[in-house]
């Protein structure tokens, strides 16, 4: 009997590097001799919607598809959209909530608050939770667009994939000229101690 | 062995590279793009974006004539556009083997329809492969041109957004001796579809479809997978996927790998060794309908919905009542949407908010700019499918007038334009209407990921090509009012759009812009309007993600705004507070 494979999501808003990041946690993955799937999200919803991916890897891997109540980790790159993609959580899943606000386009016209998201206000209702501030990170490093590295060095704490795995995978799936950046991106994310 | 994750589409490409395919043609459309475009990247292949999907098929047909083995591709409603090639090219078959990828969307991640182009297989008797993750992919290509060839027929091969676009590993082989050649010979009663000539060839088909089936049923293609015989479960594709991840062990499994002609005495044989039958299929009952017809009690769509995809949860609950995939957390209440939007820059925003503001009745077409229906701006009245815009709107003033007519404007982009709004263009002056064409020319097919066009001057390999010049172009057929706008003029485009709006003549406005995602050029220093702002919010209304209220002043997001001054020209305080007429 083959155990059950570990199930990702990481979810935000189009155009804030979600592909990249799922590229290489996968080519990671696949690196530590799994079976992986990833399901990606092209086409319209790209244009400022919300963007999702479904990434699965272990022994054997059926559905692309992270079904309700079944994702190990959930990365949100942006908060509204980690919220939304809470029931797809497992009991005890963890949520890695990038702390950064992309309003959508009912609060851009002002017809509509951006929710109040925080540690507190999601006490009870979401499971065990770390906010990272990436962006931050991510701008001490020079580079804003660099989050999504930050974001999956916090998940690789928590994954048994080996640190030379991940290394190969950003040289594979990187830019030449953003690799060394990606690297300090990627050990920032590692680094940080959980807690919000 | 070499491993590697590949997409659905990535995989498309390296099997038809393996088999020596010589020439891929298709028109790109989510979610079959990425195949060409990876497809072109190999060595010593011929590889064009055509300008639709007709011309693409037409042009893989003269390939196959000519003896190479050829890729077509086009997702699920670009078939409909190339499916008059299509139906008689299985009358003609092949020389060099041809294999048709259609990439349907069911969810309609980025589609107007869910159209099951399962239907396009038995309604032209051509065989239909649908595989179930990448390696399959890959492998059932080569399997595809091996059917091709051997059976005289196009082969189709059918892929959904969730294959497309879901990476899985797959094993790469060789391509050992390069595309694959077959002599052309004159065969006139074969390739010359005169009536007839067709006849003895639909006989041909007829003949052939005897042997597919034969083919079918000990193809390898098929598979069952032994677990609880108290369920039996047909299916497909991903679904095959689905249906493992809900039900395990639990039951047994008779995957298709070619669903069309269907195996049927190999479903017959699997029907009677198992307890309850059931087809977990996505979208129409193709399956169930014909195995119904053969006479096996079956279940199906009682179970599972015809709209939509299906996923793990869905199947179980439709095999067993319930599901154990069940939600802990719930979504909080009152979440705004995300709905795509225009990007900070996007050349069309100002075009949706002139039409807006003219309470202009708009006939859409496909593409970016079929947000404009969105809020803010709610500028459009229908959107139909490639190139409708134009045709529409004729039809709009041949019910009501030109006194109508002045109301209503075509909007297309210059992709679209191509693929097939030209021919409705010439409807237009030949039926002499007063009808306005906006055509905007973002110089590339933006929404499925900016590539090329014949008016962009660049081919898919990014050759050089000949650029059509548009205004040319729309002159020569007969239209003599063709004006060119820069969209980020908001005056100049409004007093245009309102001039060619009440002439009483067909008349074209090029709103001429690049793409904001393609054009990085920025100059942000000039404004200053922000620095003035009395929150009277109405840049809102132009629905830049680069806008953003806090408190009561408008904000800028440096990182995304593109200084495209429209907000500053709509903006009192800022250059439109002159004309302000609103």
């Amino acid at each position: 009997m083959t155990s059950e494979p570990t199930s990702v999501i990481i979810v935000g808003v189009g155009g804030q590097g979600i592909i990249l990041a799922s590229r290489v946690l996968s080519v990671a993955a696949l690196k530590s001799g799994y079976r992986v799937k990833v399901s990606e999200t092209h086409g319209m919803a790209q244009r400022g919607g919300s963007v999702i991916t479904h990434l699965r890897y272990g022994s054997s891997v059926y559905s692309p598809l992270i079904s309700a109540g079944q994702a190990d980790y959930l990365i949100g790159f942006e908060k509204l959209e980690a919220v939304r993609c809470l029931p797809l959580i497992k009991e005890d899943g963890l949520l890695i909530i990038n702390d950064q606000e992309i309003p959508p386009l009912p609060v851009l016209l002002g017809s509509f608050p951006y929710p109040e998201l925080t540690r507190d206000s999601l006490r009870g209702s979401a499971p065990r939770l770390q906010f990272v501030p990436a962006r931050a990170c991510a701008q001490q490093l020079g580079e804003p667009r660099a989050v999504n590295m930050v974001l999956l060095g916090c998940l690789a704490r928590h994954l048994q994939i080996a640190r030379e795995c991940w290394q190969m995978a950003i040289d594979e799936c990187v830019r030449p000229q953003y690799q060394e950046l990606d690297r300090q991106a990627f050990s920032t994310g590692l680094n940080l101690v959980a807690g919000g | 062995m070499q491993q590697v994750l590949l997409t659905g589409n990535e995989a498309v490409a390296r099997g038809a590279f393996e088999s020596g395919v010589g020439v891929g043609v298709g028109y790109p459309g989510t979610p079959s793009t990425e195949i060409l475009e990876n497809f072109v990247g190999y060595p010593g292949v011929y590889a064009e974006w055509a300008p639709n999907e007709k011309v693409a098929l037409e042009v893989g047909f003269g390939a196959s004539l000519a003896g190479a083995r050829v890729l077509v591709t086009m997702k699920h409603v670009g078939l409909n556009v190339a499916a008059d090639p299509f139906m008689t090219m299985s009358y003609t078959g092949v020389n060099g083997g041809l294999v048709l990828i259609t990439a349907d969307d069911p969810g309609m991640h980025s589609s107007q329809n869910e159209q099951d182009n399962r239907f396009y297989a038995r309604f032209a008797q051509v065989p239909m492969l649908e595989p179930g993750d990448s390696q399959e992919a890959k492998d059932y290509l080569a399997k595809a041109y091996l059917i091709s060839e051997q059976f005289d027929t196009p082969v189709m091969v059918r892929l959904t957004t969730r294959l497309s676009h879901t990476r899985t590993p797959v094993i790469l082989g060789e391509n050992p001796s390069g595309p694959v050649q077959r002599a052309f010979q004159r065969n006139i009663p074969k390739f010359v579809m005169l009536p007839g000539y067709a006849r003895n060839r639909h006989l041909a088909v007829e003949e052939r479809r005897g042997r597919l089936q034969e083919y079918a049923e000990a193809s390898g293609l098929n598979e069952i997978l032994w677990g609880d015989r108290s369920l039996g479960i047909i299916s497909s594709g991903v679904v095959h996927n689905y249906a493992r991840e809900a039900l395990g062990d639990g039951a047994s499994y008779l995957k298709l790998g070619c669903v069309y002609p269907l195996p049927l005495k190999l479903i017959s044989e699997f029907a009677r060794q198992v307890g309850r039958l059931i087809v977990v299929e996505e979208l129409e009952p193709f399956l169930e309908d014909q195995i119904k017809a053969a006479g096996l009690a079956v279940t199906g769509k009682d179970l599972f919905p015809r709209v939509g995809e299906l996923d793990p949860e869905v199947i179980e609950r439709g095999v067993r009542g319930s599901s154990r995939f069940k939600s802990y957390f719930p979504v909080p209440d009152g979440l705004p949407a995300r709905p795509p939007i225009m990007c900070a820059g996007c050349p069309h925003r100002s075009v949706f908010y002139v039409l807006h503001k003219l309470k202009a009745i708009v006939t859409g077409d496909i593409g970016c700019y079929t947000l404009g229906a969105m809020p803010p701006f709610e500028a459009m009245d229908a959107c139909l499918c490639m190139g409708a815009s134009i045709g529409a709107s004729l039809g709009m003033e041949k019910a009501r007038g030109s006194d109508f007519a002045r109301r209503v404007v075509a909007v297309i982009g210059d992709s679209t334009f191509v693929h097939s709004g030209i021919t409705g263009l010439i409807d237009h002056v030949y039926n002499k209407s007063t009808g306005t064409v906006i055509i905007l020319d973002n110089r590339t097919t933006a929404m499925t990921g900016h590539q090329d066009n014949p008016l962009t001057g660049l081919t898919l390999s990014k050759q050089e090509a000949a650029k059509i010049d548009l205004t040319a172009l729309v002159r020569v057929l007969g239209v003599k009012h063709v004006r060119t706008v820069d969209p980020y003029d908001l005056q100049s485009l409004e007093q245009a759009v309102r001039e060619e709006m009440g002439r009483e003549e067909v008349s074209v406005v090029i709103a001429s812009r690049s793409c904001a995602l393609i054009s990085r050029e920025r100059s942000l220093k000039e404004m200053t309007h922000l620095d003035r702002c009395n929150g009277c919010k109405k840049c809102l209304r132009l629905g830049c993600p680069a806008l953003y209220l806090v408190g009561d002043r408008v904000h800028r997001d440096e990182d995304l705004c593109r200084g495209c001054s429209v907000c500053e020209q709509v903006c009192p305080q800022g250059r439109g507070a002159a004309e302000d007429d609103e």
